[in-house]
């Protein structure tokens, strides 16, 4: 049996792979679980892209500001040694390259790390786009978080973009519930497979080219 | 002596004619200054272009202004949310016309307004739909689209503190738009909780200074502002 993580499992696994020290913007959505992970005797600085470094878990009940909320709009907390700042500085943390990791959910991504996060590409879609093309090209590395397979069974790691991109060759590595890939310009890498799923399963599952990445094993935990 | 203070939202908009291009601060509801905004509604003024990061949320404030029709165009990065039913509704029925420009850019783009330059190339959007048709430039390795500043004739900020120099502090993530509109507009209105002597704001802590600022109104308490 393939034991596919659940959203907890898969934030729990990104945030393994975020470093002490780190400058880190989670998007909106699943990556914002991440930060229900991040061990909390290391330093991590989560950044939000209204304007705060060093942004704390929600406020208890009743202690609410609303003047301080992150892209969301929902109420938040700043960690001692946070700070504020406008608009063009938080957009200059990310477009400057000074953030380590952007984390962010995704409708597709390509093997050679083509994003599209904003648009479903439907007509009569409300477009908004937000600081999603910002952060898919700004953090020295790009991380998308989602599920393999869309609800009916398609792959949303793909060869080609089909929705309107948000950047291109940005994403560096996909998390998803059932392996990791690395991406590059020369392709997509697994990393990881869910305990169960085997290399040719995983390749019939996403039905673009994939290579393993040397000693390649299921996961084990 | 120099005093920016007026007395009232409604004398701080009284001059904002129909057509005039308004920035507006805030993301979301915080850092929008909601007292000008009525106050602004009051006036009448119409046929308006609106500059802020979205497009309304509720009722009030910006959604305020749109549902009693007086906006024409809105330059936002993020207008559709649970709550913006008024633009939602406005837009599909072809009622308002909306520029989507990505958040980093809108702030590049007012920041360039407020520097006095003349566009910028930036990397956000290369490749993206919303960079269709724009000049782009490959520099140092890396590909650019040129975007053209975004100026306007009005700014309507909130701020935490100011003076009656115009200089402006602010309240937590209540800043957001609001330190890089004050630059770019001919004449910037602050809505304040306080204003304060001159001398009692530290220097050091000022994030506005007074020169981008034109008026600045003390709010009203809400219970007050309500009534």
């Amino acid at each position: 049996m393939i034991e596919k993580l659940n959203r907890e499992q898969m934030a729990a696994r990104v945030a393994r792979d975020i470093p002490e020290g780190a400058y880190v913007n989670l998007g909106i959505g699943l990556p914002t679980m991440v930060a229900n992970f991040l061990p909390a005797e290391k330093d991590i600085f989560l950044q939000s892209e209204n304007g705060l470094l060093g942004m704390g878990p929600a406020p208890r009940k009743g202690e609410e500001d609303l003047e301080l909320i992150n892209a969301g709009k929902q109420p938040v907390t700043l960690l001692t040694g946070g700070c504020y700042f406008h608009q063009a500085d938080s957009f200059a943390m990310m477009r400057g390259g000074h953030l380590d990791i952007c984390v962010l959910g995704a409708f597709q991504t390509s093997t050679r790390g083509d994003l599209a996060n904003w648009h479903t590409g439907a007509p009569d879609a409300i477009p908004a786009v937000g600081g999603a093309m910002d952060l898919a090209i700004g953090a020295k590395q790009v991380f998308v978080m989602m599920e393999l397979s869309t609800k009916s069974g398609e792959s949303k790691l793909v060869e080609h973009c089909s929705y309107p991109v948000t950047g291109l060759r940005c994403v560096s590595r996909v998390y998803t519930d059932l392996a990791i890939f690395d991406l590059s310009a020369e392709g997509a890498v697994v990393t990881e497979m869910a305990r169960g799923l085997s290399f040719d399963e995983l390749r019939r599952l996403t039905g673009v080219p994939l290579r393993p990445a040397f000693g390649l094993v299921a996961r084990e935990s | 002596m120099i005093d920016k203070t007026v007395g009232s939202c409604d004398e701080a908009v009284a001059d904002i004619a129909d057509g005039a291009r308004i920035m507006i601060g805030g993301f979301g509801t915080a850092g929008m200054p909601d007292q000008l905004i009525e106050a602004l509604l009051r006036q009448g003024a119409k046929g308006l272009t609106i500059v802020n990061n979205n497009a309304g949320n509720g009722d009030t404030g910006l959604a305020a202004l749109l549902a009693a029709g007086r906006v024409r165009k809105i330059i936002c990065s993020f207008p559709r949310q649970s709550d913006s039913h008024h633009f939602d509704r406005l837009y599909r029925a072809g009622k308002i016309e909306l520029e989507l420009v990505p958040q980093g850019n809108l702030a590049a783009r007012i920041q360039a307004a407020g520097a006095g330059l003349g566009a910028i190339f930036t990397p956000t959007g290369f490749g993206t739909r919303l960079a269709e048709g724009k000049e782009t430039r490959h520099i140092n390795g890396r590909d650019y689209v040129l975007e053209y500043p975004i100026a306007a004739d009005f700014a309507l900020i909130k701020a935490h503190r100011g003076d009656r120099w115009g200089n402006l502090t602010y309240n937590k993530a209540a800043r957001n738009f609001g330190p890089i509109m004050a630059m770019a507009a001919r004449c910037t209105i602050a809505q304040v909780a306080t204003v304060s002597a001159l001398g009692e704001l530290d220097p050091e802590a000022v994030v506005t200074p007074g020169i981008f600022v034109r008026r600045i109104v003390e709010s009203l308490p809400a219970s007050a502002a309500a009534a």
